[in-house]
């Protein structure tokens, strides 16, 4: 199995294909990558993801998976090297479950703060940094959310810190507040500091331009 | 103590995912009902302070909360009479689908929450995601786990009494059995099966309580 191609179709500026870039890096799994020039979606990608129409989408020998956290849990069951999950299903719920919350809540509440103006940009970010303090709790003193290395939750999340800083700075919003999330904060440093993390990070300026379109398109402008 | 413990409330689907989890597999638990609405208990906010939410199950005193997240761990724990296929292929496409579920229950409900105009188009999208449900997820299989049920038929298991009991309080029919004809054939199976039959909430206290909220939700979008 192992000896059949890996393609993955993804967006250079899209932290959800990030998750599996970093995921297929530490697994060590060699892949062909094909970057979708988005919103003009290719007949491959309307292919192997009919439902969402969406990237990441991972192609192993000839067969599409969709949703990039299905994507991890596909990995870890079909190449055992550098696992991401933790053994023991306990330790394999919290990270399923701190995964879920930075999709569920954390990240609609930045998306709100980055798209709305005035009094609901202001609820929306109270919001948002209430979010990073709960998702702190589930990091607590560890180093990652994966303990003594990066996990699930490491790779899930680990771009929130910078994407997040982008869009306070864009939006003019607070939403990291280092006095209610030290710990949050350190690992948000930290987890880029891993070699193989970083130095797949897209170009930042690129990403901060591409915000900056997309926040004036959103608000006309205005915050 | 007992050993498996479920924090329930008696309507609430995803209650019924974890019961016939926990059905299908013998697994002995203690069955604890919550009055979500109107009076959390001390208890459930101790083991699931970030949501406050059911289903939550606690195994030798460790809570885990969010349904999808709790199969898993059953799946993992107590692995005969499976819930997921061997095949990793297979495994995140069950996963994708019960994804596709949690996305898409907003706008599977959303019919029931409001009328008129809002109601009409409301029925429209559940109608065009059921579709896909129907086209891309069951397909011609007997289940969706393929010839067993799984994880993602009880993702869906809502649509064989929740649905209907919803669709005669709201006044709409909106999963016709002529428009759809194979997931309306797949209820039948899965309705018939032992584990689901046998646990299934009262029909006429449905009727009553999907009464009172859709009262309760016209109400609030009114004020």
């Amino acid at each position: 199995m192992s000896g059949e191609t890996v393609k993955l179709l993804g967006h250079w500026a899209s932290p959800f294909a990030l998750r599996v870039i970093w995921a297929l890096k530490l697994k060590e799994i060699e892949y062909e990558y094909v970057g979708e020039d988005l919103p003009n979606k290719s007949p491959l990608l309307l292919e192997y993801n009919p439902v969402h129409k969406k990237i990441p989408v991972l192609v192993h020998g000839g067969k599409p998976i969709a949703e990039s956290l299905v994507i991890l849990e596909y990995l870890d069951e079909a190449w055992k090297h550098n696992p991401i999950l933790p053994d023991d299903p306990y330790e394999r719920a919290q990270a399923r479950f701190w995964a879920r919350f930075v999709d569920e809540k954390c990240m609609p509440s930045i998306m709100s703060a980055f798209t709305k103006k005035g009094e609901e940009k202001e609820k929306a970010a109270k919001e948002a940094r209430e979010n990073f303090k709960i998702l702190e709790s589930g990091l607590g003193k560890k180093q990652f959310f994966g303990g003594e290395s990066v996990g699930f939750v490491d790779i899930a999340a680990g771009w929130i810190g910078l994407w997040t800083r982008m869009v306070e700075e864009i939006a003019d919003v607070n939403i990291i507040d280092t006095a209610m999330m030290p710990l949050l904060e350190s690992w948000f440093q930290r987890v880029l500091q891993v070699p193989i993390l970083k130095e797949c990070l897209p170009p930042q300026d690129k990403v901060l331009e591409r915000f900056k379109g997309f926040h004036k398109f959103l608000t006309g402008g205005s915050s | 103590m007992a050993e498996v413990t479920l924090l329930g409330f008696w309507p609430s689907p995803f209650v019924y995912r974890v019961i016939w989890a926990l059905k299908l597999k013998g697994v002995e638990y203690e069955y604890v009902e919550e009055d979500v609405v109107y009076n959390k208990s001390d208890r459930l906010l101790e083991y699931n302070p970030v949501h406050k939410k059911v289903p939550v199950l606690v195994h030798a005193g460790k809570p885990i909360a969010e349904s999808a997240v709790i199969l898993e761990y059953i799946e993992e724990t107590w692995p005969h009479n499976p819930l997921l296929p061997k095949d990793p292929h297979q495994r995140a496409l069950a996963r994708f689908w019960t994804k596709f579920g949690e996305d898409k229950s907003i706008a599977l409900c959303t019919f029931f929450i409001t009328e008129g105009e809002e109601q009409v188009k409301a029925t429209k999208e559940a109608q065009e995601n059921l579709r896909i449900l129907e086209e891309h997820g069951l397909g011609n299989k007997k289940f969706f786990g393929g010839d067993e049920i799984g994880m993602a038929d009880f993702e869906f298991g809502w649509l064989n009494l929740w649905l209907p009991v919803m669709e005669q309080i709201a006044g709409v029919k909106v999963m016709e059995a002529e428009s759809f004809p194979r997931l309306h054939a797949w209820i039948q199976r899965f309705k018939e099966l032992p584990t689901i039959k046998q646990n299934l909430p009262d029909h006429s206290a449905m009727l009553t309580y999907f009464k009172d909220r859709r009262a309760f939700f016209l109400a609030s979008a009114k004020s």
